[in-house]
């Protein structure tokens, strides 16, 4: 049973599969590059929404098999889950896409214009039919990385900040959760350009994520408390990180609009751009190469999906392999 | 099959990249459909420092004719920069040339987009102009040099079918030794099937296979449906006509008007 665990990577990705380790007894060292815990991690413009049947409208069967148990992980290990359901909506002439979102789907209730009032009345007579996805849930990623980093240090895994170590240069066991900064190593990883916005918008209030559909600019809009939301997110096929554009803000503000009028007086508190990692089919992976175990491709699925990646880079460490089912539904 | 600027294609369907759950299930639906052509966009892809390198590469590695596109551009400007850049790129002259009038019907600027054929032509570009059903704009497209013209069957992305058939059969017969390529709006096998009947040379679309429940299994079904189209113009099909004409004989019976 290896004793000492090294991990790269302090993102959603590192800090799970410390938890998961913690749990079977390892000690672990965090080499962080930014000085500060989710300062420069793809997971900082995350929407955080826990979301596996709604994804499978773009995702493979895999993302809700994966990520179905993603609630329960992060309840067990924060105070911050929030499953109050997600709603999914379209105006009226973008009907049609909800009836291919319905088909594409599965775990949700058809719902009317009554019954969207009644989940969420601001959004009162602005929706004629929607989708309830009863069983899913939220949580505000920020708030989570720095509930993991604290637990995390309470436990005594020692976090080396400001430290860009590369991960072939560490002896013993080492697992390489440092997302895109890995591309050189990973060869068929690449970056997914997201763009998101943060808006306070006090005249709102909503309790669940919701998606509105539209055959260009689908959007999400996840409610983070204190009249604070998370608007999102582009998907542009690019690894440009450092460029939020006009378009990208005027569809997701236009988008937000027609949901809400209000949000058309909603003050602008954050434009965050950032590119996720993600493989040929879109699918994480956990991989072996000589004594570093590598997690990942998370693409657009960083809390959804790291649980269940760190539950088998773990036991691969652990070499006891629990979650055979899980790990063999991956084609490396 | 359709020859665009010399070049032989051999599957008249032309496959659009964009939308699809995974560049991993577009390669399966390319390959399975065994498409020859795919067209990929830029222009927001691209950034500054042309960020986009690792999708791009994703499609070079298909190992079939990159068709590169202007998809999102509203200008002439924007149209010719992207343009050049995409020959940078992908190292191919032609061109899809899309250059957008309208946000809500993504319907084509046919004056802009006549402008910046002209310009991309005398710069050695071959140019796939993505056009309405108007044969005056054909014409022009024609006088500035482009040899192969995409009408639209129905607006970006609605999957009605071909909307305007006798304005489509009427640039067929005006047009009978210009390669014609349905673009856009195609949403059923069936539309690509009644558009390669008209005698149309190729069919291009994106969506009705990008957001299927099984792409790979849309695309084939919709290489399927090309040929069947192909193979029934090449037959010489039958006119309509307005009495029923018995295939077996009537003689010897009362004859009723």
């Amino acid at each position: 049973m290896t004793e000492h665990v090294s991990i790269v990577g302090a993102g959603v990705a590192g800090l799970t599969t410390a938890t998961e380790l913690v749990a079977r007894g390892v000690s672990v060292t965090i080499y962080e590059k930014s000085e500060i815990i989710g300062a420069h991690a793809c997971s900082r413009y995350a929407g955080g929404m826990l979301a596996p049947w709604c994804e499978r409208e773009s995702a493979e069967e895999e993302v809700v098999t994966l990520g179905k148990g993603a609630a329960d992980w992060w309840s067990e290990h924060t105070d911050l889950v929030v499953r109050n359901g997600s709603l999914v909506v379209a105006q009226g002439r973008d009907r049609n896409e909800l009836k291919r979102f319905a088909g594409r789907t599965s775990n949700f209730k058809d719902i009317n214009s009554e019954q969207i009032a009644e989940l969420e009345p601001d959004l009162a007579g602005r929706f004629q039919l929607g989708l309830h996805f009863e069983e899913e849930a939220h949580l505000d990623p920020r708030k989570a990385i720095a509930e993991l980093t604290s637990s995390l240090k309470e436990k005594g895994v020692t976090f080396e900040l400001g430290s860009s170590v590369n991960p072939k240069l560490l002896s013993g066991d080492v697992i390489d959760t440092r997302g895109f900064a890995a591309q050189s190593d990973l060869e068929t990883l690449r970056g997914v350009k997201g763009e998101m916005l943060l808006l306070h918008c006090p005249d709102v209030v909503l309790h669940r994520p919701i998606r509105m559909l539209h055959p260009r600019i689908p959007l999400y809009i996840v409610p983070r408390g204190d009249g604070l939301f998370m608007v999102g997110a582009t998907m542009i096929e690019s690894a440009e990180r450092g460029r939020i554009t006009a378009r990208s803000m005027l569809e997701l503000l236009g988008s937000a609009y027609a949901l809400h009028p209000a949000f058309g007086e909603a003050e602008i508190i954050e434009m965050g751009v950032d590119v996720r990692p993600a493989y040929p089919d879109n699918l994480p992976r956990v991989t072996r190469n000589g004594n570093i175990i590598s997690i990942n491709g998370l693409y657009r699925h960083g809390f959804l999906l790291s649980p269940a990646m760190a539950q088998q880079a773990a036991d691969m460490i652990a070499k006891t392999n629990t979650y055979g089912e899980v790990q063999h539904a991956h084609h490396a | 099959m359709p020859t665009f600027y010399g070049t032989e294609v051999q599957n008249p369907l032309l496959l659009g990249t964009a939308q699809y759950p995974s560049p991993a299930i577009l390669a399966d639906a390319v390959h399975q459909a065994e498409v020859d052509v795919v067209t990929v966009s830029l222009r927001r892809e691209s950034g500054n420092d042309r960020a986009g390198q690792d999708f791009w590469k994703l499609i070079q590695d298909l190992n079939v004719k990159v068709l590169p596109n202007t998809a999102g551009c509203h200008s002439v400007k924007e149209a010719v920069t992207t343009a050049h850049m995409a020959r940078e790129i992908f190292g191919t002259p032609w061109i899809k040339l899309e250059v957008i009038g309208e946000e809500d019907t993504l319907q084509p600027n046919v004056f802009e987009l006549v402008e910046a054929a002209h310009i991309l032509t005398e710069d050695g570009f071959q140019v796939f102009p993505y056009t309405t059903e108007d044969l005056i704009v054909a014409g022009k497209l024609l006088d500035a040099g482009c040899e192969v013209i995409m009408p639209w069957g129905a607006p970006i992305g609605s999957g009605r079918g071909l909307e305007n058939i006798t304005a489509l059969k009427t640039m067929r017969a005006h047009l009978p030794d210009v390669p014609l390529v349905v673009d856009a709006g195609i949403g059923l096998p069936s539309h690509a099937a009644q558009a390669m009947e008209l005698g149309f040379d190729a069919v291009l679309l994106n969506t009705a296979v990008a957001k299927a429940g099984d792409p790979a299994q849309m695309a084939k079904a919709f290489s399927s449906a090309v040929a069947s189209g192909r193979d029934a113009y090449n037959a010489g099909p039958m006119e309509p006509r307005d009495m029923a004409s018995p295939s077996t004989p009537v003689m010897g019976k009362a004859f009723l008007s």
